[in-house]
């Protein structure tokens, strides 16, 4: 099950275009989301992919082997000639303005309108040329285009689609205070409390040299959460973890409101914009796939 | 009298904190420029010139020279890991205080002779190697624009060899990191900072727009001190 499967599937279904409006937006509905797309796509309905909307084509899970002839031969159903899949541009849950003051609406409009508009592009123009990624998830298709440390060129525009869009499910209206439940209590498990945490969180990010990106990872082998750095266009990922929060630290995301403040910004994020709401939908998530171990019942 | 033993002893302490700066490490200072903030418009404006010198380059001296104590400090007191530790922070610190002084110098106002193309010695090896002005330009602008992340695109002569090229350096990684004999003549800060807040995104119109300003007389001394 991929971790954003949802994002990339555009159905024409009427149910699904309220959930992506809503601002409640939980992992829970998309998860939702996808296995009506699953339904559909089990009933055979070609109806329902027009060419300029995207679609997962390939009905067999794809080896991660960049092997042209293999490909061709497992795919059950081969790429049409006539129809491409191409990733869409999915804007945030809320509008452009809703982050202000924290995140002013023309940065949005440049971050989004520009630069995440501009990667989706060059990886739909990547997708174009090549048959060789056709049919992977994203989530697979940043894995093998990373290439285990000597990445492709198409990765730096597949993992920043992904970046952005887990950066902006990140952030939320009226975001910030501090985690609850489970998360709170893993939070403090695993850093000691949760000042702890944001001390930390926010260290990485003021250390971080040159562009990149600061991620609350839950870390899948060693079962913790962790604060985690990464350089340029690298995710999590890439290492099999589980991220549960982003900052961009490139210089485009904080250079229109905060200049070169990045203390600032980093702070102002803790404080006014993240979104615990969505880091603890993930880490429910999560745990479907990670042992946190027994949960704490209370005894009555 | 106790009074003026307290001051004596006071005074004596400050006299042994002065001598050990004195004997301490050689800071570094912000260099001026040479040319007012405002005087690269419309290439590059006011707003970016002064936050790019008042604050970053700032910073990286600021940064810089703290690294440089932390590690003399190291140093003397044989700490190899503290010293090892610091690697990182003089490298980038230090590589940005190295490659913006280079920059700073390597932009002049229109009026002052920015853009005007190079004569004598470098020109015509620029026509050996690159057949033109133009191509060199081109060829700059292209490794410019696909630099990933923050970095800076450099025209260099190999002091060996005698030749030039245009390398590429990641983050603030002094030229030197693609090569030892590499001398740099022309470095453009492709960083976000240096354009981000008159041409957005569009790193391409910053990179044509910029060798209006560039001083290829200063280029030039530095090719011609290292070439003939």
């Amino acid at each position: 099950m991929s971790w954003t499967c949802s994002n990339y599937l555009c159905l024409s279904s009427s149910s699904s275009s309220s959930l992506i409006d809503s601002h409640e937006l939980t992992l829970f509905n998309r998860c939702k989301l996808s296995s009506e797309y699953k339904e559909l796509r089990r009933k055979d309905h070609d109806s329902l992919r027009p060419i300029n909307t995207c679609a997962y084509l390939g009905l067999k899970p794809p080896t991660h082997k960049l092997d042209k002839g293999q490909r061709k031969k497992d795919c059950v159903l081969n790429k049409p000639k006539n129809i491409c899949a191409y990733y869409s541009l999915r804007p945030p849950s809320y509008k452009f303005d809703a982050l202000e003051p924290y995140m002013s609406q023309r940065t949005l409009e440049v971050h989004w309108g520009e630069h995440h508009r501009g990667y989706v592009e060059s990886l739909n123009k990547y997708l174009e040329k090549d048959d060789i990624l056709y049919g992977y998830t994203m989530d697979e298709l940043i894995k093998v285009t990373y290439n285990n440390g000597n990445p492709l060129p198409e990765f730096n525009v597949a993992a920043q689609v992904w970046n952005h869009d887990f950066f902006w499910e990140s952030m939320q209206p009226g975001g910030g205070n501090s985690p609850t439940l489970g998360l709170l209590r893993q939070i403090e498990k695993d850093f000691g409390s949760f000042s702890d945490f944001r001390e930390e969180f926010i260290e990485n990010a003021l250390t971080l040299f040159g562009s990149g990106w600061v991620w609350l990872v839950l870390k899948r082998n060693e079962k913790r959460l962790a604060v985690v750095q990464t350089t340029n266009a690298i995710t999590p990922l890439v290492w099999d973890d589980i991220p549960l929060l982003s900052l961009d630290m490139w210089e485009h995301s904080y250079y229109l409101d905060y200049k070169n403040n990045k203390a600032q910004y980093a702070n102002v994020f803790m404080d006014h914009l993240v979104s615990w709401n969505m880091a603890l939908a993930r880490i429910a998530y999560a745990q479907s796939f990670v042992n946190l171990g027994e949960p704490k019942i209370p005894v009555a | 009298m106790a009074l003026r033993t307290l001051a004596t002893r006071k005074t004596l302490g400050e006299l042994c904190k002065f001598q050990q700066q004195i004997r301490g490490v050689q800071t570094f200072t912000l260099p001026d420029l040479s040319y007012d903030y405002g005087a690269l418009e419309p290439a590059i404006s006011g707003e970016i010139m002064q936050l790019h010198h008042q604050k970053h380059h700032q910073t990286y001296i600021t940064n810089y020279n703290k690294a440089i104590e932390q590690l003399d400090d190291a140093m003397s007191k044989g700490d190899a890991s503290t010293a090892v530790k610091l690697q990182s922070a003089i490298n980038f610190n230090g590589g940005g205080h190295v490659n913006h002084s280079i920059f700073w110098k390597n932009l002049t106002p229109v009026k002052e002779g920015g853009g005007e193309p190079p004569h004598g010695s470098l020109g015509s090896a620029i026509n050996e190697s690159f057949s033109s002005l133009e191509k060199l330009i081109a060829k700059m602008n292209a490794e410019g624009a696909a630099v990933q992340g923050s970095g800076w695109v450099w025209l260099a002569v190999n002091k060996e060899l005698k030749r030039l090229v245009v390398e590429t350096t990641a983050n603030q990684d002094p030229l030197i990191t693609k090569g030892p004999s590499l001398v740099p003549l022309v470095g453009i800060d492709v960083w976000e900072h240096a354009y981000y807040l008159q041409y957005k995104n569009v790193r391409p119109d910053y990179l044509k727009n910029i060798w209006k300003v560039i001083n290829w007389k200063y280029a030039s001394q530095v090719y011609e001190k290292e070439c003939l």
